[in-house]
Formats: C-alpha cells, structure tokens, sequence
C-alpha cells in the first residue's frame, strides 16, 4: 500500500506527474491551475524527473509545443484551466485530430464575461467536440488516479488519442484532502513505457505531419477519428480493471450510488457529487428511493450503459455545472440522448449550478430530490431547465 | 560536420531533400528558397511550417514532397511547434533514449505567419532559446488567401484588403521591419537573405547551423500572382531588390551588423517597383508623392544600415 498523504488537487496531479516522469511538458501558468505546473517546476529543477519543461509564452503555444513533442515521439503532458484551454481550443482539434496522445489536467473553471476565476465546468463543456477523451474527477482521490489511467487509456495503440483529466477548480484544486499515493515503481510499472508511433524523430523513415486534406478524404478521416472513440470505453475499463487490482480502488465509465432499486435520481458530475450522496443518504433513512450516478468519462459518452443503469428510474434530474445558453445544459442533453434508446422513458429536469464558483449547497440537493419525489408521482414536469442557487 | 564547399556541380549531385511534384505555383520564389536552405547542409533537417502556400502545395493528402521529418500543425505556431519537436529531441537524447545525431530544428512561415499572427510565438521560442532556425519566406503579403495585405506589404503596393482606390491609394504604412525586431531580441544570428545571390544565402544558413541557439533569417520570395509580374521574374526581382537597397543581404551574428553583399551601383527603388503590377498607380501622374515616399524610406533605412555596418569596423574596414 501506497503512502497516505494530506494534499490539495493540484499536489496530487502534480506527485501523479511526477511519479509518470513525462518526457515533455509545455505550460502556460493560469489560476487555479498555476500551482500544478509550479510544483512540477520545482521536480524538473530539483532533478527528480527527467522532462524537458518549455515554458512557453501562451496556452496556444504551450499546445502547439505539445503537439510537435508529441509528433517527435515522446510522453507529453501539460494542465491548463478556463481561458487557457479556451485559447487552445484550435489547437485541441489539432491535437486530436493528429492523433497524438497529450494528457493535460483541466482544473475547470468558469469563462469570462465577466471574468471569474472559479470553479465550473464550461471551460471542459467548451472542448467537448474537440476530439479529445474527457475523465471528470470528484475529489483529489480521483484526479489522482484518473490522471495516472488516463495515460495508458491515451497511449493505449488502439487509441492514441489526447485526454483531459478534469477535476473542479478550488474547490478539489485547492482543497487538502486524503490521498493515498501509490509507490513510485507501480506508478512506473503500471503506466508503463511510451511506444512512439510514426515519430518525427524516426530520421530513417521520414514522416510528414499536418497533410492538406480536402473534400475527397476529410470525412473519412473524421469517421476513422470517430471509431476510434467507441474503442475507448473498453480500454478505459480494462486499465480501471488493472487499476484496482494495483491498488483496489475500482473505476467504471461511470459511477452510480444506491441507484439499483432508485426511483428517483440525480445525474451529476466531479466535486457536487459527493455532497450530493450525503443528501442521498438522508433521504433514504427517510425512506425515500433516491439515487445518484456520477459520469466519469465525458468523451466518449458511454450512452447505452448509462441508460441501462437508469432504465428503472421514474425521475431524473440532471445537474449541470456549465450553460448552453439557449439550450439545455449539456449534460442533460447527453442524458436526454441516453433515455432515448430507453422503452420507457422517465421524466428529466435539468438543474443548473454552481457557477463561476457558487457553492452548491445541501439543502439545494435537498430541494432538487423533493421536486423529484413530486415529479416521480405526478410524472408532471413544470419548468424543465431552471438556475438553482441563484439570489434574487 | 564540416561544412559543404558550395560548388554548383557537387550541390546538384546531392541528395534532394525537398522533391518536385508539389503544387506551388511557376515561378514561386517560395521553393526556390527551401531547396536552397536545404541544399546548403548535410545535417538532418527537422522542420516545421506554417499554414500558407509552402504548406497547402507540398503535402497534399497521401503525397508529400519532403523527404525530411515535416509537421505543419497551424498558421501562428510554426515556432512553438518546432520547439516542441526540439524539446523531445533534447529529452530523448538526454535520458539517453535516443542517439544524438546532430539533428538541426527549422521552422518555415510566410510573412503572415511570421510578421502578424504567428510574431507571438516566433518571439517566445526565440527568448526561449531553442536550439532552432527559423526562415521566413517573405512575399509580402498573405498571397494564400488571395494577396491580403500584411505588415510585410510595402508601402502603397495595391492587395485585396488595401486596394488601390480613388481615396486610399494603396497600403498607407511601410513594412515591419522583421529582422531588426528579431535582432532586438538578442539572438545569435539573424540574415537577410535573397534567393538571387544563392551563394550569399547558403553561406549564410551554414553559418547559422554551426552557430547554437535560436536563428531568424528573413528571405525575400517574389509571388508572381501577388506582385503582378511575369511567371519568370522571381530571380530578378529579388535581385533588384538588393541592387535598390529595398531588401539589403546583411546578417547580424552576436549583435555585430555586417552587410554582405552591397550593391556596385545603388539603383532608384523604382526599378524594383515598375515591372511590379502591385505598384503600378504609383506610377501614375499625381502619385509621384508615393514614390518620392518609398524612395525616402528606403534610403533612410540603407543609410542606417550602413552606419551599423561601420560601427562594428576599425580604420582598416577590418571587423572588430
């Protein structure tokens, strides 16, 4: 067993970071990822790692820099939040679509107008078409865990595709919580050595990168991304498998909690999900048969499973920590597209919260799991898209 | 490595590493320029591209006509990208991954690329230090997308975005100077360069080559199709722009200015102006302002060169 520490998420990504010894990494500081790259800085001055670290002049750059690291044949990594990933937004596609397996710890945080700095998941919403495998985290723990899976999920040769391992700023990027670490030499051993395919580096067989591809190929090539995106829930639960044999905490595509026998439930994502089972557990001493499922991995969305977990639920509410604005929030849109396939389907509301930081509170839990309870037994939806926590 | 003697018979003997088969335009200064870059070394070549004409026309789908390791990712990061690739090299050779072969990094980009969207990332990965050359092929304009204006584009030239009109007669600034802003940042070497005196520009990229760290050189490429000229003009034109002083062969190694190759006969700048459509209303009646502007800018510029050129000399012209 691995040592038990007490440590922020950002110290946790960055130990994770550490421990894998990336061959490249190319960062551009911003809050609240900041301290994660910082605290990496200090690795590569300090000797305790191998990386090459290029401390570009922006996020556009420091993905542009990973994108020709990567093409070079090496394991690259970098963290950015917010405007950051939204300057990068070109170059995620790039990334993606060259099929290069960067890893990049999102801190997510809110996107300005006006500006903010805290967490809420738009930056990750914004870059969710981009190609890139997202994995959302819900406490240090995870973000641990999920950034040292996401590198064999990535490099995986079926796969080869860019991932983001996502936790929520401040409050798991900031806050100290209990991580177990793992031993350097399993981290070493589990991950495993990076297998350069068609690197740039390869001088005897040189490789053009960046081809001009017009309306005779494109689609294809857009399809060929495509499949290889319905590959990776499978290599996700093959290296979760592996994962908790290493260490016995076990990963699925996604996480539900006292969902079996549910009647009512709640969809949400990363940090607000632990509060959120404390509410469930309440309800249930009260003798109320509600439930939680927690998506883990974003992109690809694993819709038939998730609608088999949720088959048996009569309502559904799915809270969202980012705005479509116009539109349903995003995650209840990817849950709407799950009940699809479902015969009958249950009533969903789609909650928005927490933005921009604004704590989501228990009894805000409380009063989406009382709607439910009315919902489940009318099968009435009144106002289907609704800000909660909002001061009026 | 010693460095290769440049005699025409033995370069054309060597191997090609950019081939034929690409889709630039006849007569594009652009290819013209990499296959000398190329030709002048034997060290291996990684290099990177900015989105533009070099790109689109040279690897096409399943086709490509470098026979080096070529990655072209986006239009405003040829510099990031390359540093990129030059950070893995560095890594790799330094955990002992991989063998050190001498592997030089160049990053290409027209003037939009280099000058306006991509100065950012150029600018970081010159302050960054990185083993790595960058050669901006200079036509002017953003001739990819239709001959747009650029901060490269001479003053008064007509584009599509700064057409020659009844009130505004044409680009109203002069040009960005490039290679004085690249030198500002203190690298170790920075050349004009132009492919009509190819000795001049092969010297000066194996100069670069044996020289570490970061390297700008700023190669001037006629476009026929933006400059409105004949499709075998490329040559002369980018001799005419040294002969009248417009693009002078200078190089700045360790911040010591030396002009290369200075014109016997400095002609009037309408030389290099008159068999270009692009300037064609300058010369007409009531427009001789413009000319009279050109010339005066271009002289100012010389002039300044000139005296840079003897500051670094003693009393014998010798360099000190």
């Amino acid at each position: 067993m691995g040592k038990i520490v007490a440590v922020t998420g950002n110290e946790a990504c960055a130990q994770a970071l550490k421990q894998i010894n990336p061959d490249v990494c190319a960062a551009y500081p911003i809050t609240p990822a900041t301290d994660l790259m910082q605290r990496f800085s200090g690795f590569v001055n300090d000797g305790k790692v191998d990386t090459e670290l290029v401390l570009v002049e922006s996020e556009h750059s420091a993905m542009s820099a990973c994108i020709g690291a990567a093409a070079a044949g090496g394991r690259v990594a970098t963290a950015t939040s917010s405007q950051g990933l939204a300057l990068m937004w070109e170059m995620l596609y790039i990334a993606a679509g060259s099929r290069l397996p960067i890893i990049m710890p999102l801190v997510n945080r809110a996107l300005s107008a006006p500006l903010n700095i805290h967490g809420d998941h738009s930056d990750g919403m914004g870059a969710r078409d981009t190609g890139w495998i997202q994995i959302y985290s819900e406490n240090a723990q995870e973000a641990y865990d999920n950034l040292i899976q996401s590198f064999r999920i990535a490099e995986h040769l079926d796969i080869r595709t860019p991932a983001m391992v996502c936790m929520d700023g401040f409050i798991v990027s900031h806050s100290i919580e209990r991580v177990e670490y793992i031993d350097d030499a399993d981290v070493k051993n589990f991950v495993g050595k990076f297998q350069a395919v068609h690197p740039l580096l390869d001088l005897d067989n040189p490789k053009s990168y960046g081809p001009l591809i017009l309306t005779d190929l494109y689609h294809e090539y857009k399809r060929a991304q495509h499949e290889v995106m319905t590959k990776v829930p499978k290599v996700a639960l093959e290296v979760a498998a592996d994962f908790e044999k290493m260490t016995g905490r076990k990963y699925g595509l996604f996480e539900t909690y006292r969902l079996e026998d549910a009647e009512i439930a709640i969809v949400v994502m990363s940090s607000a999900a632990g509060t959120t089972k404390d509410i469930i557990d309440e309800y249930r001493d009260k003798g109320i048969k509600a439930g939680l499922l927690k998506p883990r991995l974003f992109r690809p969305f694993p819709y038939l499973e998730i609608a088999d977990a949720l088959k048996h639920v009569k309502a559904i509410a799915v809270l969202d920590r980012a705005d479509s604005f116009g539109g349903y929030g995003p995650l209840f849109m990817e849950i709407s597209g799950a009940v699809m396939s479902m015969d009958t389907k249950p009533a969903m509301i789609n909650k928005i919260f927490g933005l921009g930081g604004r704590d989501y509170l228990p009894d805000q839990a409380e009063q989406v799991l009382d709607e439910l309870v009315k919902i489940a037994k009318t099968g009435k939806v009144e106002n289907v898209k609704e800000y909660i926590g909002v001061r009026e | 490595m010693t460095t290769k003697p440049l005699k025409l018979k033995e370069l054309a003997k060597g191997e090609e590493r950019f081939m034929h088969g690409h889709r630039m335009c006849a007569g594009c200064g652009a290819p013209i320029i990499v296959k000398q870059v190329l030709m002048a070394t034997d060290y291996p070549i990684i290099a990177s591209n900015a989105t533009g004409c070099l790109e689109v026309s040279t690897c096409i789908q399943q086709y490509t006509a470098w026979k080096i390791p070529w990655i072209h990712s986006a239009f405003e990061n040829a510099a990031a990208t390359i540093s990129g690739v030059e950070a893995m090299y560095k890594s790799l050779v330094k955990q002992g991954k991989i063998e050190d072969k001498q592997v030089k990094f160049i990053a290409f980009g027209g003037d939009g690329g280099t000058y306006d969207i991509g100065f950012q990332s150029l600018s970081g990965a010159m302050e960054r230090g990185h083993d790595m050359m960058y050669i901006c092929y200079d036509n002017g304009a953003y001739m990819n997308t239709g001959i747009q204006r650029s901060s490269a584009t001479p003053f008064g030239a007509n584009t599509t975005t700064c057409p020659a009109g009844d009130v505004i007669p044409g680009k109203p600034q002069q040009r960005k100077d490039l290679s004085r802003i690249m030198a500002a940042h203190g690298i170790p070497y920075v050349a004009q360069a132009s492919p009509a005196h190819w000795m001049d520009l092969m010297k000066k990229v194996q100069k670069a080559f044996e020289i570490k760290g970061p390297k700008f050189m700023n190669i001037i490429s006629p476009c026929n199709r933006g400059w409105r000229t004949r499709t075998d003009d490329a040559i002369m034109l980018s001799k005419l722009a040294v002969d009248t002083c417009y693009w002078p062969l200078y190089e700045i190694e360790n911040g010591v200015t030396k002009i290369t190759v200075k014109p016997k006969e400095k002609k009037p700048l309408a030389d290099f102006l008159k068999p270009q459509g692009r300037f064609k209303h300058m010369f007409a009646p009531g427009n001789e302002w413009m000319l009279k502007q050109a010339q005066e800018y271009v002289d100012a510029q010389w002039e300044r060169l000139l005296r840079e050129d003897a500051s670094g000399k003693d009393e014998a012209g010798e360099k000190v």
